[in-house]
């Protein structure tokens, strides 16, 4: 399959390509490409100009800062699994980037690629909101809790890159999720984060977008147990259903792999 | 169209490309390396991985102007030059790690990277590793074999 035709510039600095997208009628920016070239050969999209984000040095590192791990917005998957500073900092976040896709997949996909796209089935924004971090763009700072807006939506302006996500290092932290057999996407995916003063969970996957559950949070915060997770109900009201599984199915599903959240954050 | 320049299994490549054309179209049509399928060409069976600069991908999901610069390894890059198979090779003959053959090239360009990254993998590590290379004949038990022969050699 061919995509329709367009231009394809490699960038060398972030304001060569924000400028580039700039003069473009209708651009895109390619990270690791893993979403936008396959919808591209489905001709879903079809920008006039592709920039190429990939030459732009210093976008690639995982490094401890203080009290949080700050990660570049290019690092692939399997760096990021790779990653001594962010095992040791956030073992639960090594869980999660060893498990998206596959290994080819984990070789060019990036976490600023995964979090823009913010696809509702995506791994990373369920550790990105858990863990409150901040998203670092070309032009300022964005709070997890403003950056997911909706269903492939974000806080992103037109053209604006994110560069990095810093993440506050929990006291644990576990990250469930129960893989849709053939895409590996998150049918539903829980990632808990405890901070000892704050307790906060994540769920992508069952949702149009990520979401905190509130509930399962209060729950936790008093008895951090997977028991306690199991046992909250979860309301299957505004979840998706699909014929990959029920918004019942995938209610049921949060429970779990809330529970096994807890379990992992325990181990 | 861009001009590229690439490494391709050893030897400096040169070559214009329309900017859409994917890796796996650019080694396939335009260097004649066939050994490369498309499979599913939606990014899932695995059958068109290559090594870009030392790394499994998937050729059917990356532009070949993104290799520009870079060097690529495909199945016909494996074998010394003298036609010694490489020891993955090998080991598929050996243990029949294959039926049809469609999905051998890739299932052999994952198995040498997950090699090269795994020491000693066992049989369920083999197994979450071979995620993304599909066999429609369903061989995967001679597949797993093989590739732990090597792990073990």
């Amino acid at each position: 399959m061919y995509p329709a035709p367009f231009r394809f510039t490699r960038a060398k600095t972030i304001e060569e390509a924000e400028t580039l997208f700039g003069k473009s009628q209708d651009a895109r920016y390619l990270s690791g490409g893993m979403t936008l070239i396959p919808t591209m050969k489905l001709r879903l999209v079809a920008p006039e100009d592709v920039i190429d984000l990939n030459a732009i040095p210093g976008l690639s590192f995982a490094r401890r800062d203080g009290d949080r791990l700050v990660v570049g917005a290019r690092t692939r998957h399997a760096d990021v699994s790779a990653s001594p500073e962010a095992l040791q900092a956030i073992p639960a976040l090594i869980h999660l980037a060893s498990h998206i896709g596959d290994p080819a997949v984990r070789h060019r996909g990036t976490l600023g690629g995964s979090i823009a796209n913010n696809d509702p089935a995506a791994d990373y924004p369920s550790a990105v909101l858990a863990l409150n971090a901040t998203v670092k763009t070309s032009r300022r700072e964005i709070l997890a809790e403003d950056f997911f807006t909706g269903m492939f939506s974000t806080a992103l302006e037109e053209g604006e890159i994110v560069t990095s996500v810093s993440f506050p290092i929990p006291r644990r932290a576990g990250y469930a999720k129960f893989p849709n057999p053939a895409s590996r996407y998150a049918m539903v995916g829980v990632f808990v984060a405890d901070f000892g003063h704050t307790l906060r969970v994540a769920v992508t996957g069952a949702g149009p977008c990520v979401f905190r559950h509130t509930e399962m949070e209060n729950a936790l915060t008093k008895n951090f147990t997977p028991e306690t997770a199991k046992a909250i109900r979860i309301s299957p009201d505004g979840l998706n259903g699909d014929l990959h599984g029920s918004a019942e199915y995938r209610a049921h599903l949060v429970g779990i792999m809330a529970s096994r959240a807890v379990e992992a954050a325990l181990a | 169209m861009t001009a590229i320049t690439l490494t391709v299994n050893g030897k400096t490549v040169s070559a214009d490309v329309e900017d859409r054309t994917l890796l796996v179209h650019f080694l396939r049509d335009q260097l004649r390396l066939t050994g490369t399928h498309v499979g599913c060409d939606t990014s899932q069976c695995g059958c068109c991985m290559v090594h870009l600069s030392g790394r499994a991908i998937k050729a059917c999901t990356l532009f070949a102007v993104q290799a520009d610069g870079e060097s690529v390894t495909t199945i016909e890059g494996l074998a010394a030059k003298d036609g010694t198979l490489h020891p993955v090779q090998a080991a598929f003959q050996e243990h029949h790690g294959l039926q049809c053959g469609f999905c051998t090239p890739g299932m052999i360009m994952m198995a040498t990277d997950m090699l090269a990254r795994h020491k000693n993998p066992d049989e369920d590590k083999i197994k979450k590793e071979l995620e993304g290379n599909l066999c429609r004949c369903t061989g995967y038990l001679n597949i797993v074999k093989a590739i732990r022969a090597v792990a073990e050699a």
